[in-house]
């Protein structure tokens, strides 16, 4: 079955989403999903994810092909936001459904690995009333690494 | 015409998040901008997609009405 993937330019509501999702594939066994969150603190007043229609979207579609590709997975959802957040505010949400749940959470680790460090997606942060772009991170690419 | 398309930090060094410019060899379109950004935009690690696929920038010639992205290096979602 194909992926459901989405780039959503306002917010979204996470629980209604895994929700339904779980509810669709009610015969695996497992669900695992993944929320990434704007974080609050720090000092972080929003943050604003920029995306380039062309590629960021089948970007996501092809990751989402892999993955189910990789593991025997009944369905997967990828859901990213783009445009401005609030602390607090859902970012990203992946959910893996599968017979096995080990599978269901190897899928959605491997496909926040891949959404993190090689998606379409420039994130700059306002801090103290200034914007200051957010640079890559090598943790991200010795995440990748991690699955060969 | 055709038109350069920034992304991430290269919009503010560009000052808008596209540009129109005339149609013709990149090198030569790269020359007619302003040195700073000029420079930004030879950056090896800033990729081209042209209208919507990843290209190797050697020889780039753009034709009327293509859009050439500069897409510097992401910050993961």
């Amino acid at each position: 079955m194909a992926a459901d993937v989405r780039l959503a330019t306002e917010p979204f509501d996470p629980s209604a989403e895994i929700g339904t999702f779980a509810r669709a594939h009610e015969a695996a066994g497992g669900v695992v999903s993944f929320l990434g969150q704007v974080r609050a603190g720090e000092g972080v007043e929003a943050l604003e994810l920029k995306h380039y229609e062309p590629l960021t979207l089948p970007g996501m579609r092809a990751l989402a092909e892999t993955t189910m590709a990789r593991w025997p997975l009944a369905g997967l959802l990828i859901l990213h936001r783009s445009g401005m957040m609030q602390p607090g505010e859902p970012i990203v949400l992946v959910c893996a459904a599968a017979r096995h749940r080990r599978d269901a959470f190897a899928a959605a680790d491997y496909a926040m690995d891949h959404l993190k460090s090689d998606s379409w997606f420039w994130k700059r942060e306002r801090r103290g009333g200034a914007w200051h772009w957010i640079e890559p991170r090598a943790e991200d690419h010795a995440d990748l690494a991690r699955w060969g | 015409m055709a038109r350069l398309v920034f992304l991430g930090r290269l919009e503010d060094l560009a000052g808008a998040a596209e540009r129109p410019v005339a149609a013709g060899p990149l090198a030569d379109l790269l020359a007619g901008l302003e040195p700073a950004l000029a420079e930004a935009l030879q950056a090896r690690k800033v990729r081209l997609a042209l209208n919507g696929t990843l290209v190797e920038r050697d020889g780039l010639v753009l034709a009327e009405g293509d859009e050439l992205a500069f897409l510097p290096p992401v910050s993961g979602g």
